[in-house]
């Protein structure tokens, strides 16, 4: 029996006003995959991300999340996703612990305390996890949002840029973490424009360019068909050649 | 270019956005509905007034008073005789009047015998508030100009009278009927300023929470998106009508616990007024009862939500804490718009336009409803909370609409039926 991909995206079309923002785009996701949308900044892969994430509607072609049409059950899908923006923030009055709180409330109640538990744990705050969410420094911040993002066992996680302006450290750190959730079992969409992160963390990989996905596979697979050492190479050769 | 010209144009061309001249743009042609409309009121009271004249008493002092009359103001009815008084009322009332005076047979007579005359003064009230009672202002003034001229005439004629008499030869016998109901000894200013100084508590709370209430909701929507919270907010499992009456329910408990502490501070403040006026308004009947304070609270809350649901609808506007603040301007001054027509005048006696943007506008139902309350007027009470309501509804709904629209995170909307109309046209 073939199983169901986790995220079926055909012919996806998204505009604002009259620009098109992605065009045309088609690719699906294996349960329990790292898949990563790959291209430099405004190609189209946070619109792509927003739409998956239930943010935005669509111009045209369908999407399937976890055997969901987003245009018809997007209430549905909220219940199953978790989206980390690339820029994202969370309540300034709050403590870390208060927010991880306030999120955890929307899921089921019996759930709450061991999601809070699983968010303290990966965020790795210590005792800053009482503190304002004001008084952390962006690294910490980013940590809270990641567990924010994965306590509450969702069957697909979508991250945009998860590492943006982390330090090698904390960056590392959030990599590590990525792979163990899609080894417990959850899909992961991830957008970056850091291609050695990508190669490290995805399974397969779309590289997308002015709204349009011009290559797919895997990055060894890739690597091989474009003779490039790396994925950053790869992606120069796909656009320029 | 100069350092100052490029951050001047820099400036200019940030601050030159629809947000900040559209919120102007209204408050200008609020205010200029609202001037045209008062300025008509004025040019009303400009007007001499339109009294009734009884007058019993033909000879020196009674004439002198009757002739002030006659030249100054316009008589719509004389007579001889104070068995008249009803019809005199009547052809008032109906030629839009503002009394009935009746100069009685001993007024001469008394004032020779230095005891004041009397003159009954039978008012026509139609409203309380200040615009309303510019009329009888200038019966006022007119019987304070018989009262001179009566002195002077004293004063000519025999120097020896008594001074302190002469200053005051005339005294009234007074007697309002407002809304159906007959107020002995009372003038309609007297009634104005025990009424205002009743009534002016609502308002005064109620402009109070719908602006720092109101304040609230806007600012959060804009910290939600200044922030980036909004984003995590929307992809969760919560329906947006949740998102959106939490907000505005979290906002009416802020500003209904606000609402108390004014009313308490403002309590005291007017108790004040009402122990110097010396005038207790329950013994003529104006006092309210426990079910009327019940739809007082009713009016106040649900004119609170639907000012906090217009607030949410601009605060799907403001995209980061600066421009909220300018967004706060047009609720602020729809709160204050109404404070200040029912200060003025009465909403029976505002002229058509006015009226219609009084009831237009949500905030004006509950500062109108402790007045009508008094008077028993339901109509308006019950009517002004079915409006509010649907009001409530409607923009709660269209909030709903743009919190599921991408609107929220782009700041564009798609519209289909305009399309669909530009469609059909090309």
């Amino acid at each position: 029996m073939v199983s169901m991909p986790a995220v079926e995206v055909k012919n996806l079309v998204k505009k604002y006003g009259s620009m098109d923002a992605v065009k045309n785009i088609s690719f699906s996701i294996d349960a329990g995959e790292i898949f990563g949308l790959i291209g430099p900044n405004g190609a189209g892969k946070t619109t792509t991300l927003r739409v998956l994430s239930t943010l935005l509607s669509i111009n045209g072609g369908s999407v399937m999340i976890l055997g969901h049409d987003l245009s018809k059950q997007a209430a549905e899908i909220r219940k199953l996703i978790s989206y980390l923006p690339e820029d994202a923030g969370a309540y300034k009055n709050l403590s870390g612990r208060a927010y991880l709180q306030f999120i955890a409330n929307f899921f089921d109640a019996k759930e709450v305390h061991a999601m809070v538990q699983k968010g303290i744990e990966i965020t790795d705050l210590g005792a800053r996890i009482d503190d304002r969410v004001d008084t952390y420094s962006k690294g910490m911040m980013r940590r809270l949002l990641v567990g924010r993002a994965l306590m509450t066992n969702p069957k697909l996680a979508i991250l945009d840029e998860p590492t943006s302006g982390l330090d090698v450290i904390n960056a590392q750190e959030i990599r590590k973490l990525v792979k163990t959730t899609a080894q417990a079992g959850t899909t992961v969409l991830l957008s970056s424009h850091n291609m050695l992160e990508v190669e490290y963390l995805c399974d397969r990989i779309a590289l997308i360019s002015e709204g349009k996905i011009v290559e797919e596979g895997k990055p060894k697979n890739l690597m091989e068909k474009y003779k490039a050492r790396n994925i950053e190479e790869v992606f120069i050769r796909v656009v320029h050649e | 270019m100069s350092g100052l010209g490029n951050i001047t144009r820099k400036e200019i061309r940030e601050l030159l956005t629809p947000a900040t001249f559209v919120p102007i743009i209204l408050v200008a042609l609020i205010f200029a509905t609202m001037g045209s409309s008062i300025q008509g009121i004025q040019e009303k009271s400009l007007a001499p007034p339109t009294i009734g004249v009884i007058t019993e008493d033909n000879s020196t002092l009674g004439g002198i008073a009757s002739t002030i009359l006659y030249t100054h103001a316009r008589s719509v009815y004389n007579s001889t005789s104070e068995s008249d008084l009803q019809g005199a009322l009547e052809t008032v009332k109906q030629q839009n009047g503002v009394a009935v005076i009746v100069i009685p047979k001993n007024f001469t007579e008394r004032i020779t015998q230095e005891k004041p005359g009397t003159l009954q003064i039978y008012w026509i009230m139609k409203g309380a508030g200040l615009m309303d009672t510019i009329s009888s202002s200038a019966v006022e003034s007119l019987i304070s100009y018989i009262n001179t001229n009566i002195s002077k005439a004293l004063i000519r004629e025999n120097t020896t009278v008594n001074a302190s008499f002469v200053l005051a030869p005339t005294q009234r016998a007074e007697t309002t009927y407002f809304k159906s109901r007959e107020f002995v000894g009372l003038s309609p200013s007297t009634i104005s300023g025990m009424l205002s100084s009743q009534s002016l508590l609502i308002p005064i709370v109620m402009m109070m929470i719908i602006i720092m209430a109101g304040s609230i909701v806007i600012t959060s929507m804009a910290l939600e998106k200044e922030n980036k919270t909004l984003e995590t907010l929307l992809t969760l499992p919560v329906k947006r009508t949740s998102i959106v009456t939490g907000k505005i329910i979290a906002a009416a408990v802020i500003g209904l616990i606000l609402a108390v502490i004014y009313m308490i501070g403002m309590q005291f403040y007017f108790s004040g007024f009402q122990i110097s006026s010396g005038v207790n308004l329950a013994s003529f009947g104006l006092t309210l009862t426990s079910t009327d304070f019940i739809w007082i609270g009713v009016s106040l809350f649900i004119a609170l939500i639907a000012g906090l649901s217009l607030c949410m609808l601009l605060g799907t506007f403001a995209k980061s804490y600066k421009s909220a603040q300018t967004l706060t301007f047009p609720i602020t001054m729809l709160a204050m718009i109404p404070m200040f027509i029912t200060m003025f005048a009465d909403f029976d006696t505002l002229p058509l336009a006015l009226k219609v943007f009084t009831f237009a506008i949500p905030f004006s139902h509950p500062m109108m409803a402790p007045r009508a309350l008094l008077f028993h007027d339901y109509t308006l009470v019950v009517g002004g909370i079915v409006y509010v309501a649907v009001f409530a509804i409607v923009t709660i709904s269209i909030v709903v609409w743009v919190f599921k629209t991408d609107r929220l995170l782009t700041g564009t909307m798609k519209f289909k039926w305009l399309k669909k109309m530009k469609i059909r046209r090309f």
